[in-house]
């Protein structure tokens, strides 16, 4: 008799025995969405690269998945993934961090590489607050909040749109999702695989031992059923007024675009280089 | 021992490193001689104080800095007072007589070259003062040979500008007799 | 067809021109780099050249994304390299640490500079040399050469990068502005009298639950990304076979031991150095620009009649303490030169003093290597 197995055990390292997530956390239904794009897409996990950085989301794919997973320094994914797709152009390389690891310490990388648009899915796990080191304030994190480093309340302004920023830079698709929307994120996530170009999404995700307990939000089941009721498309959003749509997340794919690719541009770019060079000018000088 | 030490200040932009390259490249490459330049300068690109040093021997250099030149050559007021000092007695001074005035009788000869008004009326172009007084040197000292010099003007600079170089270098051979 | 990558021939050429035509010959397929005086000649160059044979140079965001990049590189399999300068290194400590504890072979070029901080940028100076070794945090060993003429720069770039790749480890050309700048003959040979090395990697098809791809004092063959293996590299505490353990000491101690012991275990064919004190009496130690100031002071001195002998390091790093302890153990006299205020002097120091009178001369401007005169002075008053 066959032996019954959940039909994406074939993407997970055999060695692997346990996640390292909290009960309740959003990090596993973002790493299914993951998987169901790529078994979607009928893809092989040999033809995925996957980064990390530094964070509970970080652990997602590093070792859960059975793949070449390279796991790096806190802020530096995308800095390290960008030297792999140059390396391996006909590889998918897949970055999957949370907000504190892309947009705080790392948000320059992320900025930066948004601008290249070099091919690559960047997947930034969004819970609004550092939650492996404690439940300590991120740029994320709501004015007010009382973390573990705000003790009287945060009291900077934060991103409200990391989404917005990575647009601003340039990337050549940008889509947001809550961890409620599982079916929808998948979907995304299969259309950023296929994008020629830098694609971000964003997962908005319940951390609830650090966040949810902080905000008052409650448990897993609580903060998904706020996610619903907050949510609202970008086509829906558009008919409101900022007024009416404070406190509601939007959601959705804000930018799907095609322009000019880095991995392509510096193909091109060799192959004009090797061609000249048998008609340049040797002066022999330094 | 055959050491021969020179020392090149100016500011940035009159081709104070590019003298330097011209001596070492003419004197490694051509001349069968050991050579070794060194530069440094500040983050001005142009305008900033420049200085070259370059050593030329018949053996392998060991020391690779210079440090008491047997020539010095000045193209700037602002040279003067960094690199006087250093000469070595009985050294030659080469300067561009007309940016640097401020230079007292001392244990060296003076190569004085109006190098800069002679590049200007007669090349049209101040750029090249440097060959001008680097041809003059080369006629005095016999340091190096034209033909090695010429060589590496050939292949150190830009090709559109070579004759002009070259034009420049040769009109510092005629100044001397 | 591109450039060929090895152009023989025979150049007055700029240290750091001929640093990057030594990459070219080693292999080098991938460089990143952020511009900083005096580093930027090798990057022009290698942006110039890189394309041509079918390569790339990168200009990054900072120096931490280029290392990072530069890894990422080493990974997919390509021969990679970074340079830049002291506050370049400064930003890429932690990633090199990273580099080290995923053993990952790539070169970094220090072209340094006056320094602390941002300093005087074309000055040269011996002024990181300690850093390379002790810069990132934890134990750990790295390697690094010090080369003293634009022919080394070129000799040691293809030597670093064939040490990156045999002990599969970033390693350190660690050059300054003065011979960074320097031109000199520079003499390249014939591709095929060019040794180059390439890493090992596993055979195709490895069982990935099998494959001990980490850890290995006798280097690990390196189990690099798009070929199936399916390798999990992560920093964090791990065992040969790439599993993170972060809760039993016993792992972290194979660790950090392994790691060290993957270079001091090779310690004798990595170690480089010129020694000249056959019969000296009194032993002048230094390495990069410096020694070629001690040469020129040795070799007055012995025309004096006195027995002045030197020993150069090429390799810094590891230390070559046994060379030091030769060498200690037939001179009275040791004179170490350095163009700092003595940054390797101590290890030299710790090394030699059992056997021989030990002292240190520094430059008389730090920023100007030591005038053989100054040299022969200390020689003449430590031989009273």
């Amino acid at each position: 008799m066959n032996e019954l197995v959940h039909p994406y055990h074939r993407f997970i390292r055999p060695t692997v025995t346990h996640t390292t997530f909290c009960p309740g956390c959003g990090d596993g239904t973002v790493a299914q969405s993951i998987l169901r794009a790529i078994d979607g897409l009928g893809m092989d996990m040999d033809d995925f690269v996957f980064v990390s950085g530094i964070g509970c989301a970080a652990w997602i794919p590093s070792p859960l998945f059975n793949a070449d997973v390279l796991h790096t320094t806190h802020g530096r994914p995308i800095a390290f993934a960008f030297g792999i797709k140059m390396g391996l152009p006909d590889k998918k390389v897949m970055v999957v961090s949370g907000d504190g690891d892309l947009v705080a310490i790392g948000g320059n990388h992320l900025i930066q590489n948004a601008r290249r648009n070099i091919e690559m899915v960047v997947l930034c796990v969004n819970n609004g607050i550092y939650g492996m080191t404690g439940g300590q304030a991120a740029p994320t994190t709501p004015m007010g909040v009382k973390t573990t480093t705000t003790p009287y309340g945060a009291f900077e302004n934060f991103f409200e749109d990391i989404s917005g920023l990575v647009i601003a830079a340039g990337a050549s698709f940008v889509a947001r999702w809550t961890t409620a929307h599982p079916r929808q994120l998948t979907a995304s996530i299969k259309k950023a695989i296929q994008k020629k170009g830098f694609a971000f999404i964003e997962v908005i995700s319940q951390c609830p031992v650090q966040f949810g307990r902080k905000m008052g939000m409650g448990n897993a089941i609580q903060m998904l059923e706020d996610y619903k009721k907050r949510s609202i498309s970008i086509k829906e959003a558009k008919k409101l007024s900022p007024e009416e749509l404070k406190d509601r997340m939007v959601v959705g794919e804000f930018v799907d675009l095609d322009k000019p690719e880095m991995v392509e541009e510096v193909t091109r770019m060799i192959r004009r280089a090797s061609g000249e060079a048998q008609e340049a000018v040797d002066t022999g000088r330094g | 021992m055959g050491r021969t030490e020179i020392l090149i200040g100016g500011v940035g932009g009159q081709g104070v490193v590019l003298s330097g390259i011209l001596l070492g490249t003419a004197a490694s490459l051509y001349d069968g001689k050991q050579a070794v330049q060194t530069q440094s300068y500040s983050s001005e690109l142009r305008g900033g104080s420049a200085r070259a040093a370059v050593i030329i021997s018949e053996e392998r250099v060991t020391d690779p800095e210079v440090r008491r030149p047997d020539i010095l050559i000045l193209m700037a007021e602002d040279a003067v007072g960094r690199y006087l000092h250093k000469i070595k007695p009985r050294g030659l001074l080469a300067i561009d007589a007309d940016l640097v005035k401020g230079v007292s009788e001392g244990d060296y000869e003076i190569l004085s070259i109006p190098a800069t008004s002679i590049a200007d009326k007669e090349m049209n172009n101040i750029i090249v003062a440097n060959l001008i007084i680097l041809g003059a040197l080369i006629k005095k000292t016999k340091l190096l040979s034209v033909e090695s010099m010429e060589k590496a003007i050939e292949t150190s600079v830009p090709k559109k500008a070579i004759t002009l170089n070259l034009n420049a270098f040769r009109r510092g051979l005629e100044i001397i007799s | 067809m591109g450039e060929k990558r090895v152009r023989t021939g025979r150049y007055f050429m700029m240290g750091n021109v001929a640093c990057a035509e030594g990459a070219l010959a080693a292999g080098c397929e991938f460089a990143a780099g952020y511009p900083i005086t005096p580093a930027t000649e090798i990057a022009n160059h290698l942006a110039e050249k890189l394309p041509q044979v079918g390569g790339a140079f990168f200009q990054m965001e900072d120096e931490i994304s280029s290392i990072a990049a530069v890894i990422g590189a080493s990974w997919a399999g390509k021969k990679a390299m970074t340079v830049t300068s002291g506050p370049g290194i400064s930003l890429m400590l932690e990633n090199i640490g990273f580099a080290i504890g995923v053993e990952t072979p790539c070169v970094i070029v220090n072209v340094q500079r006056g320094a602390p901080t941002t300093g005087m940028p074309t000055i040269g100076i011996q002024g990181d040399m300690v850093q390379a070794k002790h810069g990132s945090h934890g134990d750990y060993e790295i390697i690094a050469l010090c080369p003293s003429s634009p022919q080394e720069m070129f000799d040691h770039t293809v030597i670093a990068f064939n040490y990156a790749e045999k002990y599969r480890t970033p390693v350190f050309l660690l050059s300054d502005a003065f011979v960074g700048h320097m031109r000199e003959e520079v003499v390249i040979p014939e591709a095929e009298k060019i040794e180059t090395v390439c890493r090992n990697i596993p055979e195709p098809g490895t069982d990935p639950l099998k494959m001990k791809g980490f850890l290995d004092e006798d280097v690990a063959p390196m189990p690099i990304f798009g070929k199936g293996f399916k390798a999990h590299v992560t920093s964090s505490c791990h065992d040969e076979y790439g599993k993170r353990n972060l809760i039993d000491i016993s792992a972290l101690d194979k660790f950090v031991r392994r790691l060290s012991n993957k270079i001091l275990k090779h310690k004798e064919e990595i170690t480089l150095v010129e020694r000249d004190y056959e019969d000296a009496e009194i032993v002048l130690v230094s390495y990069g620009g410096v020694s070629r100031a001690a040469a020129a002071a040795a070799s007055q001195a012995r025309k004096r009649g006195i027995p002045v002998g030197t020993l150069r390091l090429i390799t810094v790093w590891p230390f070559p303490g046994e060379e030091i302890e030769k060498m200690a153990r037939r001179a009275k006299q040791v004179i170490v030169l350095e163009n700092n205020l003595g940054q390797v002097y101590p290890y030299i120091k710790a090394e030699a003093a059992h056997f021989a009178e030990v002292s240190f001369l520094p430059p008389r401007l730090v920023g100007e290597i030591q005038d053989p005169e100054d040299i022969l002075r200390k020689i003449e008053e430590v031989s009273k």
